[in-house]
């Protein structure tokens, strides 16, 4: 056979074991990072995409957000909070060294950069990680960048100087007080309003009551406003239509049609309804699984 | 054919037909008139030699027969299984006239299996032409461009977005139909041949089709990414938690075992009872699916009448038989939930028949008050399926106004070196015309790069036989080298 003169990763094609993990960072207890060798899809990655990953060959698709991409570097990076046995299990057992079973991605339509000139780019918890690359994107593009972050407490913080070096302001919320503001993102979001007459756009990336709420903070001000969608998903391709959401009068499948939408049109009661449809079988997985490891543990 | 009982079969996963023994095939194969005019020939989309194999049968040749089937159909014991035969070949068989016709199918599947089993393969010799061939997507269309590619010597690379290959043969088609084992087999046999298989791969968004003739160099590409998208109604309620399409259902199935939820991770809700809307084999698989997963209940809305049912005749009987309900003539037009969420009952409208429409097919319409309601907490929707939208965003490719990929009667595309076939083409189609789609590409691809057509499988028995394929010599047809 000829030489391979595009080897999509490093020769040998995906072998089983080259979904490397080259580093991993723990933010909490239930926060955690990993740095994917993907050489080929650092290159190809652009903002507002993500990937779908299986961590083992019994385990399950989830899709993850791409919180960062260096093509210098060949890697890709995932921030991933431990809700229930995937990534639980992904935490106890995705170290330095290790593989992934499956990685597939970028998927889904990049994030629209261009137009905006002053934006507020808004993550609550965990959504601090997928917003950051929109952050920087628009930054890159020249826009004038207000980063609001929001955090239960000071200390499931993370990111901060990273959002903070791609900001031109930057406002931090805890629910506590412990840190910025004392309230949620939206507080963040007003202040923002407040100060400046000229945004043309809000990024609101978080848990789905978060975003709608952030929907309603803007709406009155006719801001466009973009959140992104996280249903459950299985294939990322547009073949199940398990990813199904309401936007307007229209259905959607957020992998393929998304998973960025207008904020103002998104159904959110729908989208949190949709979310519960496992949740017998889940909570039956993590029972599971958490007894197994307290097993092993003896 | 020896099946498993409905009643047992309706619990497991094992497959339902049992295969012919050696006697069994004997026997049917006896039955075939070896008609001079060959009528059931063109009624293969692939023109299988039917006659000469099932002589070969007859003969006890069953070696000579798989060649003869491979010659044309690389997949025999997939075929044999899935193809609508009464639709293709069986149905022009003369025997059919009068009695049952010869049992192609089953025949094809016996020397199918026997070929897995034996590890018989049709290796060629094969010497490297230099060319590179990308292939997107592994469902039936991509397989069988891709071996027809590499016995020619290309260096072939499969992208497939699934961890694993097969396309519908693995995510849709469940394996008490259509075991995972054969298909893997079969995917073995091409590893064979040197094709190379990379999973995870979404085409598109990784790196475009215009990439992979430009900055990665591929020679010739073919696009057979299927008609993949799933189909709703569009009626009140199809956002509750217990309506899925059937692609949903079957994938979390069969591809990532949520029949084995929770040694797999990934879950299926089974509903107590179910309907499935439609009448095609996918609607037929989904309902069975769940019979199998411990639904109380399921049963089938159609709107049209049984014999209008597009399904394998053989698929309908097998799911009356496991005790799956039909109501004909039916249509949903609302699915109603209760407050958590969760679906309650399905309100359906009657139909009849009217004038017929493009299909011929008489045309449903509503029977006015005949709105009836029934008990139903799961809902699986089995009408149709759309082109995948991926390669479209992503690429120049011309689409028609439905979405799939415009080519002309070469099956080439808008963009020079770059076919595409399989049901991105037609529309949701069956396997062999799929496969078809995929060797004919690969017979043009040929043609671009200056190869050779012709297979360079070597049949020893053959030598001295006289007749033509693909219009070239037999004699010729088994010593001819391919070079660049
Ligand atoms: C486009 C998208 C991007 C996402 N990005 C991130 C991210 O960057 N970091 C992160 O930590 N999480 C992200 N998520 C959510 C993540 O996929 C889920 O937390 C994960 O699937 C939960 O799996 P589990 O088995 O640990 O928990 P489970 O016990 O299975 O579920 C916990 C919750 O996660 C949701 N969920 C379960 N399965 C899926 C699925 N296959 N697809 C989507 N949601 C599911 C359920 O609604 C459930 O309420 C994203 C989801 C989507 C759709
Ligand atoms: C449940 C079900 C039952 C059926 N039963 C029968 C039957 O009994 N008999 C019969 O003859 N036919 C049957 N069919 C129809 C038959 O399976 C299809 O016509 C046939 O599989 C089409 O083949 P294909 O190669 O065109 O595409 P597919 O088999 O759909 O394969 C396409 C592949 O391409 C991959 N892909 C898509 N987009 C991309 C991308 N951008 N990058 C990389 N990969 C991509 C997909 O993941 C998929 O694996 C059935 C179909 C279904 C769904
Ligand atoms: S491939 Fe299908 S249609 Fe052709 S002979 Fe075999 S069973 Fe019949
Ligand atoms: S039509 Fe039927 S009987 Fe005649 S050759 Fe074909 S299979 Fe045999
Ligand atoms: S995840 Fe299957 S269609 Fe979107």
């Amino acid at each position: 056979m000829s030489e391979n003169p595009d080897p999509v990763r490093g020769g040998d094609g995906f072998a089983a074991a080259s979904f490397e993990i080259v580093r991993r960072e723990d933010f909490s207890d239930v926060t955690y990072l990993l740095e994917i060798r993907h050489p080929r899809m650092a290159k190809a990655a652009k903002p507002g995409q993500f990937v779908i990953v299986m961590e083992h060959d019994h385990g399950e698709r989830i899709p993850l957000t791409l919180a960062d991409f260096d093509p210098e570097r060949g890697t890709v990076t995932l921030v991933v909070q431990a809700v229930g046995k995937t990534t639980r299990e992904m935490q106890a057992r995705c170290q330095v060294g290790t593989s992934l079973h499956a990685l597939v991605g970028p998927m889904g339509n990049p994030s629209r950069i261009e137009d905006a000139r002053k934006v507020v780019c808004v993550g609550g918890g965990l959504g601090v990680a997928p917003v950051y690359p929109q952050a920087r994107g628009y930054k890159q593009s020249g826009a004038y960048v207000i980063g609001v972050i929001g955090f239960r407490s000071k200390e499931l913080m993370f990111w901060e100087d990273k959002f903070r070096s791609v900001c031109d302001e930057f406002i931090v919320c805890t629910d506590d007080g412990s840190e910025g503001i004392k309230g949620v993102v939206t507080a963040g979001i007003e202040e923002a309003l407040a100060q400046h007459s000229d945004i043309d756009e809000v990024v609101a990336i978080g848990p789905p009551i978060m975003m709608k709420f952030c929907a309603k903070t803007t709406r009155p001000h006719g801001i466009r406003t973009v959140v992104s969608l996280n249903p459950v998903m299985v294939d990322g391709t547009g073949m199940c239509g398990g990813c199904r959401v309401k936007v307007g009068d229209q259905v959607k499948f957020a992998c393929v049609d998304g998973p960025e939408f207008d904020a103002h049109a998104v159904d959110f009661d729908d989208l949190i309804a949709r979310l519960r449809r496992f949740t017998r079988s889940e909570t039956a997985a993590l029972e599971r699984w958490q007894e197994s490891c307290r097993v092993a543990a003896g | 054919m020896q099946e498993q009982d409905p009643q047992v079969r309706a619990t497991n996963f094992a497959e339902v037909a049992c295969g012919y023994t050696l006697e069994e095939a004997m026997r049917e194969a006896e039955r075939c008139l070896f008609c001079p005019d060959e009528p059931c020939i063109p009624g293969c989309p692939v023109e299988i030699d039917i006659p000469e194999f099932i002589l070969k049968i007859t003969e006890k040749s069953l070696h000579g027969a798989y060649e003869t089937i491979t010659d044309t159909n690389l997949l025999p014991a997939i075929c044999g299984r899935v193809c609508p035969q009464e639709s293709q070949c069986e149905g022009v068989c003369v025997v059919g006239d009068t009695l049952e016709p010869v049992a192609i199918g089953r025949l094809e599947r016996f020397i199918g299996d026997m070929a897995i089993a034996e590890g018989w393969e049709s290796v060629p010799y094969i010497e490297p032409s230099g060319f590179r061939v990308a292939i997107v997507g592994s469902g039936p269309a991509g397989i069988a461009c891709a071996a027809e590619m590499a016995k020619c010597g290309c260096d072939v690379t499969v992208y497939e977005a699934f961890h694993e290959p097969g396309g519908v043969l693995k995510y849709g088609i469940p394996d008490f139909r259509l075991p995972n084992e054969v298909i893997d087999a079969e995917i073995e046999k091409l590893r064979q041949l040197g094709v190379t298989f990379e999973p995870n791969t979404l085409v598109g968004r990784l790196f475009t089709v215009e990439e992979l003739v430009t900055e990665m160099g591929y020679h010739a590409v073919f696009i057979g990414t299927g008609a993949g998208a799933p189909s709703f109604m569009g009626i009140p309620g199809e956002s509750l938690a217990g309506v899925l399409s059937a692609n949903e259902l079957l994938t979390r199935c069969n591809l990532m075992r949520a029949r084995d939820f929770p040694e797999y991770d990934t879950p299926l809700q089974m509903g107590t009872r179910v309907a499935v809307v439609g009448a095609g084999n996918t609607a037929m698989d989904a309902m069975r699916v769940c019979l199998r997963l411990g639904a109380g209940t399921v049963c089938c809305v159609y709107r049209r009448m049984r014999n209008e049912a597009p399904a394998r005749a053989e698929e309908v009987q097998h799911a009356e038989e496991e005790g799956i309900e039909f109501h004909w003539l039916t249509t949903p037009v609302e699915i109603l939930g209760d407050e958590d969420n969760d679906v309650r009952a399905i309100r359906c409208q009657r139909m009849e028949l009217g004038e017929p429409d493009e299909s011929g097919r008489g045309r449903p319409v509503p029977v006015p008050g005949s709105e009836f309601e029934m008990d139903i907490d799961m809902v699986v929707y089995a009408i149709g399926t759309k082109a995948n939208p991926i390669l479209g965003q992503t690429s120049s490719l011309r689409l028609d106004e439905r979405g799939y990929i415009v080519t002309d009667e070469s099956l080439a595309t808008s963009i020079a070196g770059v076919w595409a076939g399989g049901d991105i083409v037609t529309g949701a189609a069956t396997v062999i015309e799929a496969m078809g789609a995929g060797r004919r590409v690969a017979s043009e691809m040929k043609a671009y790069l200056g190869l050779r057509d012709t297979d360079v499988v070597y049949h020893p028995e053959r030598r001295g036989s006289a007749g033509k394929r693909f219009g070239i010599d037999v004699d010729e047809h088994d010593y001819v080298r391919v070079t660049a």
